[in-house]
């Protein structure tokens, strides 16, 4: 906002037709309706590049993907073979993608219960003072640099049996937890789920990082002097404020969680027998590897659906108080 | 249409591991590419399959007809090969071709610039404007492009694949350009044929089998290899006796899988019913659930590495190719492309003389047509901006003459063209060639053979089957099962 109202106020700056000794010169009761058209006209040359590319590449796709998604379409050829919301049906009823949805849900639920508090407690150890911070900050971020094809295709190999992960585990001593990492049914979703926090957690502590840097010190002061511990003033203080940041880190979190493909289709493909396939990856099989566009389309449409929904109702619910400026405008 | 990731994967992977010993290393990824474009194409249309002839076809037809072919002889059998290149191309009008190809690392990248420079030298009005792509990038690209505007030559390996992309109307018939000399190229090259109309051209060919580490078979006290499940069984026993991993097998890409059962199929059920039901995208007949229940009785017997489930095929040295190259595992049924695969996951320079290579054996009562074998090919498609200039490239490419050099170059490991054989000079490479010349029917992978989804879904059910989900019956219901969605 603030940026296009100083822009309209310079005169004769970027506005089409608009000579500025028009504004001076002309009469009063034009000056208006000519800012005004000034200022849409500005507003839709700033607006109009992004609007372009949104729709282009935003709302255009996904109608172009629910176009696909009602008929049976292999992406050769026109599209003839128009079977209605089957494709829909076939997805919901099929077991593998059933499946798919709850290992989402299981990922997500974990970030909750486990990448969270992780986040949360490493974040408020580097906000304190202790010796060589910022090195223990770049490190804990570096993961999150690495593109996650090479974090898989490393983790793959020191995952396989007998690799590096077992050798540092019955070095220590703990060769009984050796497990078949990746090619067990029972755990290759845990054991993707424990790379994907090493990749992801430095972001959520950055994130939480900076939202902590954002809180006054004198505040937890304030709290020492009035006789908090330590760990009350974290609680009673140091958390709450970090709240908006904590529930955007979830939003976040449930996104890329829904949305999980890159590492489990380097690392295990979905495999073995779909034991950790997500929506995403069955959506990839099904569409680019059998040839299956529209069903691969239904399968994205769905994925939307979930995310857009899910997105939705966290911003109704819980992000509408943070986007309204939670720390500084809430006294009402 | 795993099989085609996966060996695509694996080549690229074999490529980039290889800079250790570049020779090898050009070898693995072209015939690892090829391979997994092969793989890749695996499905067959309905249309498709209707016209059966190219299921049994591609691989068989490698056979030469100077090198001495016991079953099939290519049909025509010119010792010079095939009928001369036309003196002139698109009336000497200067036309640009686009060639896609996933030979992207060495030496198969620097062969094929070649084979274009060289064409270029013979026609000044033909310019080919060679694109290498990676594997897993070519696979989607092709697809893609043919909704719009596809490249004017581009890597095809046939199948169901095929004739799911001439759906699209981008795809030159090329027939009457290439009926002159498709014969030099054998039988196999019906595989890259849709209802009798050539819509590609094979430029090499591949078989599957065991290949198997002799002196790990010499530690375990076997002295010659398996000739019958029976045999292969109680080999199974004696290597896990000696402390030896009997088996790799690549099970997170799925192909690997679905070779044991097909190989399974092929011994159960003769080759009419194999093709027909593969037709009829039903396998209902009792021969494929024993073939299952041949496969459960070796799974049984856990011939197979530890996590065998997620370890790939051809990615590194802990794959299966790797495990087998390191003397980790004693056996592994994979393709002839594995000789190219191995020598950039191992640091032994001379494990190929370790190893050894033996064809499926046979099941005891089983019903299957004697040397049926599975295999498939690598190819390249036409557009229909230049098909007669395209034919008459792929004419040159896979002339005795290019596909010798090809060879040489180890671009290709088991050329189509059977007159190019002779420069094949690995000795257990050439027993492969002298056992795909011998085969009765070289099978198609079934993946490649049909549709995509129906080729992708029988990789899932076998790779479940693998993991203990499901029964026989189950499998050879999953074929009927994908084709009816």
């Amino acid at each position: 906002m603030s940026t296009q109202s100083r822009t309209a106020s310079r005169p004769g700056k970027p506005g089409p037709g608009a000579v500025p000794s028009d504004d001076v010169v002309g009469r009063p009761g034009r000056t208006k309706v000519r800012s005004g058209l000034r200022q849409r006209a500005e507003l839709s040359l700033l607006l109009g590049p992004a609007l372009v590319a949104f729709v282009g590449f935003v709302l255009a796709p996904i109608a172009v993907a629910i176009y696909y998604s009602v008929y049976k379409w292999n992406g050769f050829g026109p599209l003839t073979d128009f079977i209605g919301f089957d494709n829909y049906r076939r997805a919901l009823s099929d077991p593998v993608f059933q499946h798919s949805i709850i290992h989402n849900l299981i990922i997500a639920g974990l970030s909750l219960v486990i990448q969270l508090p992780l986040s949360i407690g490493i974040a408020l150890l580097l906000n304190r003072r202790i010796r060589g911070r910022t090195f223990l900050r770049l490190v804990v971020f570096a993961p999150y640099v690495l593109s996650s094809a090479v974090t898989a295709v490393m983790w793959s190999l020191m995952l396989q049996p007998d690799g590096f992960a077992d050798q540092v585990l019955k070095s220590v001593g703990l060769g009984s937890l050796v497990q078949v990492w990746l090619g067990d049914l029972h755990v290759v979703l845990y054991t993707v789920f424990a790379v994907a926090t090493w990749q992801y957690i430095g972001f959520g502590i950055v994130l939480l990082l900076a939202g902590l840097q954002g809180i006054p010190g004198e505040l937890r002061e304030a709290a020492a002097l009035d006789g908090a511990s330590p760990w009350q003033a974290t609680r009673m203080v140091t958390l709450p404020l970090l709240g908006p940041t904590i529930r955007i880190w979830i939003f976040l979190s449930m996104i890329g969680s829904l949305q999980l493909f890159d590492l489990v289709w380097i690392m295990t493909g979905g495999g073995p027998a779909n034991a950790s396939s997500t929506m995403a990856t069955y959506l990839i099989d099904k569409g680019f590897r059998s040839y299956e566009f529209g069903y691969g389309s239904a399968v994205a449409v769905i994925l939307f659906l979930i995310c857009f929904v899910f997105a939705l109702l966290y911003q109704r619910f819980a992000l509408r108080r943070d986007t309204q400026g939670a720390l500084t405008r809430m006294v009402r | 249409m795993t099989s085609r990731t996966t060996r695509s994967s694996a080549q690229r992977t074999g490529s980039r591991v290889g800079s250790r010993s570049p020779r090898h290393k050009a070898l693995a990824a072209v015939s690892l590419a090829a391979v997994a474009a092969l793989g890749l194409a695996a499905c067959s249309s309905s249309k498709n399959s209707s016209n059966n002839s190219a299921s049994t076809t591609p691989t068989t037809s490698s056979s030469s007809t100077d090198t001495s072919s016991p079953s099939t002889s290519t049909p025509a059998s010119p010792a010079a090969g095939g009928s001369a290149l036309p003196a002139q191309l698109n009336d000497g009008k200067a036309v640009t071709l686009t060639w896609w190809h996933n030979a992207n690392q060495d030496p198969g990248k620097t062969a094929f610039q070649k084979v274009a420079d060289d064409f270029h030298a013979k026609y000044s009005n033909v310019t080919i404007n060679v694109q290498p792509f990676q594997n897993e990038d070519i696979k989607t690209k092709i697809p893609i492009a043919l909704q719009g505007t596809p490249p004017d030559i581009f890597q095809q390996w046939g199948g169901g694949a095929l004739a799911q992309q001439v759906q699209s109307g981008k795809l030159a018939d090329i027939t009457q350009y290439t009926q002159s000399w498709i014969g030099d190229l054998g039988k196999g090259a019906a595989g890259w044929a849709v209802d009798g109309k050539q819509y590609g051209v094979p430029y090499d060919y591949h078989v599957v089998g065991f290949w198997y580490r002799t002196d790990l078979f010499q530690k375990a006290g076997i002295s010659s290899p398996p000739a019958t499940f029976d045999d292969l069984l109680s080999d199974i026993t004696k290597l896990k006796a000696a402390g030896i991993t009997p088996m790799a097998l690549g099970g997170k890409d799925k192909w690997p899988d679905a070779f044991y059962w097909e190989n399974f199929i092929l011994k159960e059920c003769p080759q009419d019913a194999v093709v027909s039901s593969l037709d009829a995208k039903k396998f209902t007949d009792p021969c494929f659930t024993k073939a299952g229940d041949d496969l459960k009785k070796l799974i049984d017997a856990k011939p197979f590495q530890t996590g065998f489930l997620a370890t790939s095929a051809q990615q590194g040295a802990g794959s299966s190719a790797g495990l087998v190259a390191n003397g980790k595992a004693a056996m592994e049924l994979q393709g002839d492309w594995e000789m190219a695969v191995m020598p950039s996951l191992t640091s032994d320079k001379d494990f190929a003389s370790k190893m050894g290579f033996f064809p499926f054996p046979s099941v005891s009562g089983g019903q299957g047509t004697p040397g049926a074998a599975l295999g498939g090919g690598d190819g390249f498609s036409c557009s229909t901006k230049a098909p007669a200039v395209c034919a008459a490239f792929l004419q040159y490419l896979t002339s005795a003459d290019v596909e010798t050099q090809l060879v040489k170059a180890t671009a290709v490991t088991i050329p189509s063209n059977g007159n190019a054989t002779a420069a094949i000079t690995d000795p257990t490479l050439k027993k492969v060639l002298t056992y795909l010349q011998g085969v009765s029917y070289n099978q198609l992978y079934f993946d490649q053979y049909m549709t995509a989804s129906i080729g992708n879904a029988i990789n899932d059910a076998v790779s479940n089957f693998m993991a203990g989900q499901g029964t026989s019956a189950d499998l050879a219901g999953a074929v009927a099962k994908a084709a009816s969605q």
